[in-house]
């Protein structure tokens, strides 16, 4: 009897299910926590003391800040924009018709997330060496429109998959044509599910950092500015505040990308 | 019926008929920009990597030779290197058995009894930790996992620390402190892929029919009989195709050993040291082999399992 939801769930569940979520998201916590600590050289906890002091320091005297922050914007900007047209057109043409090797060509646009990102990486690094490739924010950019293609892809597959056919015969009827049929139709129909694939794309390229370790030559993104404090720490709070920065500009794109997709994508406690 | 097509179009009209009466020039046209763009830069440059692992390093020039040989994966296969492949491997399965075992309470919970608002707050969760931004969350765990931090400091509230000292001094998964040891580093992986390991754990629960669940309770099973063999060989698809994720990511991971973690290194270390300061491309390519290998073995495996219908 316990199988239909209304009855309560088992103690032992509940505090394991609780406790799961617990360690999900505590950890997160504490980044906030020592981006207040008056104690600059060790992690000590709890922090001797609470300022916010750190914050002005980020924003004004730690130049070294600024440059990788651009960077990694402007690169996730393009990737986003390139994995925007990249990854709907894979989803339309695979989701309009059934062809040889249609199986094959699917797998193949999902390879890029499936394999350790450290392949992708050294992949491309050594493809850059065998060309004489200089390094660049075309190099990294290239690496981050390859794995964020994957995920408008996935996005947009799942839309086209529900957008029913019914519509676009109905639209030819009625005498459009396949521009009109596609801005009239098509596209109010996939733009939130493009808008999510293209928010989620830019927060993953905006905190990648294991591609681009490889692609970046002597270029610093956030991620690696980041990655290199963690290292070789200065002044440890800064870096949580820019940790605490990093963190809410990709959580607001995945709030939003939820926001636009929640419905249909998500019916609950269907059993068929 | 004629009228549509009587009415002066333009280019547009007569591009849109040309794809209307050849749809598969349309979806040509339309697949042709992603598939180069995915087999010119991705395929291409693995491609390239493999051949890489067939060439070999001079020891005393320091430069690759151009010349196929399978000398590099022999030092593939010598003492030390082995030893990275097994430790690699080692702590990909410890690390997917643990994932396994923290999710399943969460999906099943997730699955089973949340409803409404309870069910988004879940969803939710789990997506937010998955999205969020990798490094900070490594970060995190660097602080909670200091000598000075916040673990040890439970650890003497809650009088514990004989228990903290014991493992620590434990041989070889011990350290001078938690951020300098193996329990560290399975720690963080754990955590960094747990969400990886709940998702198609919980889509393989919400497809378990709940008549099932009644037939077996009205066949006499008690609960527990129940969830052996009614439950849990359903849902081990989704746990299956959630270790796909798990295995991967902690094969091929390079920074959280390096953060969190000791001297002795894993296969994501090998292949960064490799081509980086030691400049052996052909060494760290067939470093990167042994990952690609297991991982369509397992990917095998996971498709007789039926993992893909899960994902």
């Amino acid at each position: 009897m316990s199988s239909d939801g209304k009855t309560k769930s088992p103690v032992g569940l509940r505090i394991s299910a609780t406790a799961g979520l617990l360690f999900l998201h505590l950890p997160l916590f504490f980044i906030f926590l020592y981006a207040f600590t008056t104690e600059e050289k060790s992690f000590a906890f709890p922090p001797p003391g609470l300022t916010t002091k750190w914050f002005g320091v980020a924003w004004n005297s730690r130049p070294d800040i600024w440059p990788p922050l651009y960077l990694s914007l402007q690169v996730a900007a393009i990737a986003t924009i390139l994995a925007l047209i990249f990854g709907t057109l894979a989803a339309a043409a695979l989701s309009r018709s059934k062809f040889f090797g249609r199986e094959t060509i699917s797998l193949l646009f999902v390879l890029p997330i499936a394999l350790p990102g450290i392949i992708t990486g050294i992949a491309l690094r050594s493809a850059f060496d065998i060309m004489s490739i200089p390094f660049s924010v075309w190099t990294i950019m290239l690496g981050h429109a390859t794995f964020c293609i994957v995920v408008v892809y996935n996005n947009a597959v799942a839309r086209f998959r529900r957008l029913s056919g019914n519509l676009v015969e109905a639209s030819m009827d009625l005498g459009a044509d396949g521009f009109q049929t596609f801005r009239y139709v098509i596209l109010p129909q996939i733009g939130t599910a493009l808008l999510a694939g293209g928010m989620l794309a830019f927060a993953l390229s905006f905190d990648e950092v294991i591609v681009t370790t490889f692609t970046a030559g002597q270029q610093t993104t956030l991620p690696i500015w980041m990655l290199s404090e963690l290292i070789r720490p200065r002044q440890r709070p800064v870096t949580n505040v820019v940790a605490v920065f990093v963190f809410l500009v990709t959580l607001l794109p995945i709030l939003a990308a939820y926001y636009l997709t929640r419905e249909g994508e998500h019916t609950g406690g269907s059993s068929k | 019926m004629t009228v549509a097509a009587e009415k002066p179009r333009g280019m547009a009209g007569a591009i849109s008929d040309v794809f209307f009466a050849r749809p598969q020039l349309l979806t040509l046209l339309l697949l042709a920009p992603p598939l180069l763009w995915i087999g010119i830069v991705y395929v291409g440059s693995l491609f390239a990597l493999l051949l890489q692992s067939f060439y070999s390093l001079d020891d005393f020039s320091g430069l690759v030779v151009h010349e196929f040989t399978l000398s590099t994966y022999e030092q593939l296969f010598d003492g030390s290197n082995v030893q990275i492949i097994i430790r690699t491997v080692t702590m990909a399965a410890l690390v997917t058995i643990a994932s396994a075992f923290i999710a399943f309470p969460i999906a099943y919970y997730a699955a089973r009894y949340a409803r409404g608002w309870m069910k988004a707050l879940f969803y939710l969760a789990v997506m937010m930790p998955l999205w969020s931004s990798y490094l900070v969350k490594v970060y995190a765990w660097k602080l909670i996992l200091a000598k000075e931090g916040v673990i040890t400091w439970f650890a003497q509230i809650l009088h514990l620390n004989w228990l903290l000292d014991g493992i620590l001094a434990l041989p070889v998964i011990g350290g001078p402190s938690l951020s300098f040891s193996y329990v560290g580093t399975f720690l963080v992986f754990v955590y960094i892929w747990l969400p990886y390991m709940i998702l198609p754990t919980q889509a393989a629960l919400e497809r378990v029919p709940a008549n099932f669940i009644e037939a077996s309770a009205d066949l006499g099973a008690e609960p527990g009989q129940t969830f052996r063999t009614v439950i849990f060989p359903l849902a081990l698809p989704g746990i299956v195709a959630g270790s796909i994720f798990t295995f991967s990511l902690t094969l091929g991971d390079y920074i959280i050993p390096q953060i969190v973690g000791n001297s002795r290194l894993m296969i994501g270390q090998a292949v960064y040291t490799l081509q980086g300061t030691a400049g052996n491309i052909p060494l760290a390519a067939a470093f990167t082999v042994v990952p690609m290998v297991i991982m369509a073995f397992y990917l095998w495996m996971a498709k007789r399992m039926g993992a893909f219908d899960v994902l």
